[in-house]
């Protein structure tokens, strides 16, 4: 098979940071993605730089970013194979929105198991960074709702539930797409009534108040999260908008509705506006966003009780607004999301403490519960609490400011969450993830020469740059060098074999097919 | 990878002995570069150069044999040095120089070198750096001019006319990279004082390596296409180059 055409395009995350050339390849059909696979595994001789999928680029970071590879746009795989309206057992294609899931099957009384703060994510992209919601602390990840999915791997086509390959199953929920590429997925939905919410929605004057309510109330609530100014100090450190609710039913609705159960149930997102053009870095300063923060916390009633709310405005306020990300400006943004176990909620207030400290504006921020986690080893959620910050990049500290909360983060046993992540250390996210190894184990199983590749990966070491020389094959590479280092970083026990340190400028040891290593 | 905030991962120098580059690579390192592989000449100054980067805590530190003027191997190198080390981040084109202006004036043959050294040789390894560069399809390369090279001074014009030279390659070479991922920063400093002007009477705005260095570490972040050092030099050359020839020509040595 001849290796699909691509164009050779710039991408980033949500971010937009980091850009990087890659080719693109449209998986217009499933075909193209076993021909690209095969193609990216293939191209040893030519220095192959492999292959990984994308989605609709919601991830923050590197995440769908291959430089000098293969990216493959899996938005095109976008059929529903199979509906079944009595159990709500839905097969679709990867590259299917969750928005698309809405907008067919909320009229149809279903929802999605687990939705992120946009609709605008694929089934692919929802099991590869293994995503959670508002309800995570009552329903889990997205993954523990798939029952079903269908892997490309360099060494096959695999058909994976929970229980025909567990260990490749859960490596892939949380996976970052480099297990494979997943072409499609079943998923149990939810039974809705209607499409609205019914919501309470109360301020909390500072953040001992906001997780005292999470704690003690979050239980009697399928979803909930509070939206925190990290810019107020001093005792209003941390106020905060709690909305908590669930689905709605018919007859919990105002009798206009009631009478007509088609537009109960109607979901049709719209985009309110659309950012046009990207305003000059530092709109987004301490200032604004203080006045909006300011805004947002008087506009929320003090306390109010199941108000019905469209699920739209409920689960996905910034949707309204079309590339919103480019209101940071061409520097760009970051998002930096971390959990921390229960135990250690303190970690909340220090790392919004030093936030006010550094007096860096930052957006609005999300704190949630998280319950359960899932079997997935570099699955983001563990019991505890999770809180997302967006930051603009360009303060002159932020480097330094961030290595100091992934301190805090490690210290309380937490970690922050790939799909958001465009910075952290590998050794950082090796002490984060202490299950890598595992993870990496099942990876080189799948794919044991390296083909699926993401920027993310090589930043974090999870794969390397080059393809190892074919056995029995003189490379280049082979030739020219008698110990050539592998780039490693300072990782304890790297990949699934030891890593003895040598002498300080070659502190690997080379094999012929070495695991999986620290790239560039 | 180059992250978010503009943290290379890996670095390649040539003229891996440049007190400059040297003052990059000490910033870098401690920012989570793990690689770093200076290509030069043997000399005690480059082997001095790894010793300091795995002082600073890389994880691999190498030196590669790299002669600027030997443009019949600088394709095998670069591919060589990439197939081996992988990507590199940000490769820094600092070998170069200085010369003495009295002898290059009377001798053609040192004349030819030192512009093979600044800029024809070198221009030649970037031809090969950027190919590879843009296949990786990421990475920046960073260009060690001068603003000897904006205006060419009688005091010191050979070393000037190679920076001009090589500054004006790379900024087309630049241009030809957008869109491929691939950036190039040039760094222009005034007098840098240190081991390349021992001896020599500072200019007014003279600078140190490590400013050099401070400006070049910014540049990785902002992705900044032109950095002067000190920045007040943008201003202060653009007026130079609109001083009448014959006031220009009295400029002191």
């Amino acid at each position: 098979m001849s290796a699909p055409l691509g164009q050779r395009g710039l991408l980033t995350g949500w971010g937009r940071t980091a850009p990087t050339a890659a080719e693109v390849v449209h998986a217009v059909d499933e075909d193209i993605v076993d021909a690209a696979m095969e193609a990216a595994g293939a191209s040893r001789s030519e220095r192959g730089r492999g292959i990984v999928a994308r989605g609709l680029g919601r991830s923050y970071g590197d995440a769908a970013q291959n430089a000098g590879g293969t990216v493959l746009d899996a938005t095109w795989l976008d059929a529903f194979h199979k509906v079944d309206l009595d159990s709500g057992v839905v097969t679709v294609g990867a590259g299917v929105s969750l928005q698309t899931l809405m907008e067919r099957l909320v009229p149809l009384g279903w929802f999605v198991p687990v939705t992120p703060g946009t609709r605008l994510v694929t089934v692919g992209g929802a099991i590869a960074a293994d995503i959670h919601g508002k309800n995570h602390h009552i329903d889990g990840a997205f993954c523990s709702h798939v029952l079903e999915m269908t892997l490309v791997t360099p060494t096959g086509k695999v058909t994976l539930s929970p229980a025909s390959d567990p260990d490749l199953f859960w490596a892939t929920a949380g996976g970052m797409g480099l297990t494979g590429v997943i072409t499609d997925a079943t998923i149990q939905m939810i039974a809705v009534e209607t499409s609205y919410m019914l919501v309470d929605t109360e301020r909390a004057p500072d953040l001992d108040s906001v997780m005292e309510k999470m704690l003690g109330g979050d239980d009697a609530y399928r979803y909930s999260v509070a939206w925190i100014d990290c810019q107020s100090t001093g005792r209003r450190l941390g106020r905060s908008v709690l909305t908590r609710g669930d689905h709605a039913r018919l007859e919990d609705l105002p009798e206009r509705l009631r009478r007509s159960p088609d537009r109960a149930r109607a979901f049709v997102p719209r985009t309110l506006a659309r950012v046009p053009l990207t305003p000059p870095n530092g709109l987004l300063n301490p200032l604004t966003v203080a006045a909006f923060n300011e805004f947002w916390f008087r506009k929320a009633p003090l306390h109010q009780v199941a108000k019905p709310h469209h699920m739209t405005g409920f689960f996905h306020p910034l949707d309204g607004v079309g590339e919103w990300n480019r209101l940071y400006g061409s520097n760009g943004f970051l998002q930096y999301q971390f959990v921390v176990p229960d135990e250690h909620g303190e970690t909340v207030r220090r790392v919004i403490e030093r936030l006010t400290e550094v007096k860096l504006a930052s957006f609005l921020a999300v704190l949630k519960r998280f319950g359960p986690d899932d079997p997935g080893p570099l699955s983001f959620p563990m019991p505890g609490w999770t809180l997302a910050l967006d930051l603009p990049v360009g303060h002159h500290d932020l480097d330094l400011l961030l290595d100091a909360l992934d301190q805090k983060v490690m210290e309380a046993g937490g970690r922050v969450y790939l799909a958001k992540d465009s910075r952290v250390a590998p050794a950082a996210f090796r002490t984060m993830y202490p299950r890598v190894d595992e993870w990496l184990a099942v990876r080189n199983r799948v794919d044991p020469l390296g083909v699926l590749r993401s920027d993310l990966g090589r930043r974090l070491g999870l794969c390397s740059d080059r393809l190892p020389p074919a056995p029995g094959r003189r490379t280049r590479r082979a030739r020219s060098t008698t110990a050539a280092p592998e780039k490693a970083a300072p990782v304890r026990g790297a990949g699934a074999s030891p890593v003895a340190r040598g002498t300080a400028a070659t502190r690997t040891p080379r094999t012929d097919t070495p695991p999986e290593r620290t790239g560039t | 990878m180059i992250d978010a905030i503009g943290r290379p991962q890996s670095v390649l120098v040539l003229g891996g002995a440049s007190e400059i580059a040297q003052a990059i690579v000490a910033k870098l390192v401690p920012a989570r570069c793990r690689t770093v592989v200076l290509a030069g000449r043997e000399s005690a100054r480059l082997a001095e150069a790894a010793e300091a980067a795995r002082a600073a805590g890389a994880d691999v530190v190498e030196t590669v044999a790299f002669d600027t003027t030997d443009v019949d191997h600088h394709l095998a190198f670069v591919d060589q040095v990439f197939d081996r080390f992988g990507d590199f981040d940000v490769v820094i084109a600092a070998a170069g120089i200085l010369g003495t202006q009295g002898i290059l004036e009377r001798d053609p043959v040192a004349t030819a070198s030192l512009l093979a050294a600044n800029f024809t040789g070198l221009a030649a390894a970037l031809v090969a750096v950027a190919g590879r560069l843009r296949q990786q399809g990421h990475g920046r390369l960073v260009v060690l001019s001068s603003v000897a090279g904006i205006r060419a001074r009688k005091a010191n014009f050979v070393y000037g006319s190679s920076k001009a030279g090589l500054d004006a390659f790379a900024q087309g070479l630049g241009d030809s990279l957008e869109g491929t991922g691939v950036g190039v920063t040039i760094v222009r400093p005034g007098f840098v004082v240190g081991r390349m002007t021992e001896g020599m009477a500072p200019a007014p705005f003279s600078t140190t390596p490590d400013a050099v260095a401070d400006a070049v570490v910014k540049s990785i972040e902002s992705g900044a296409g032109v950095v002067y050092v000190p920045s007040v030099l943008r201003w202060v050359f653009a007026l130079m180059r609109l001083l009448p020839q014959v006031v220009w020509r009295r400029m002191p040595g």
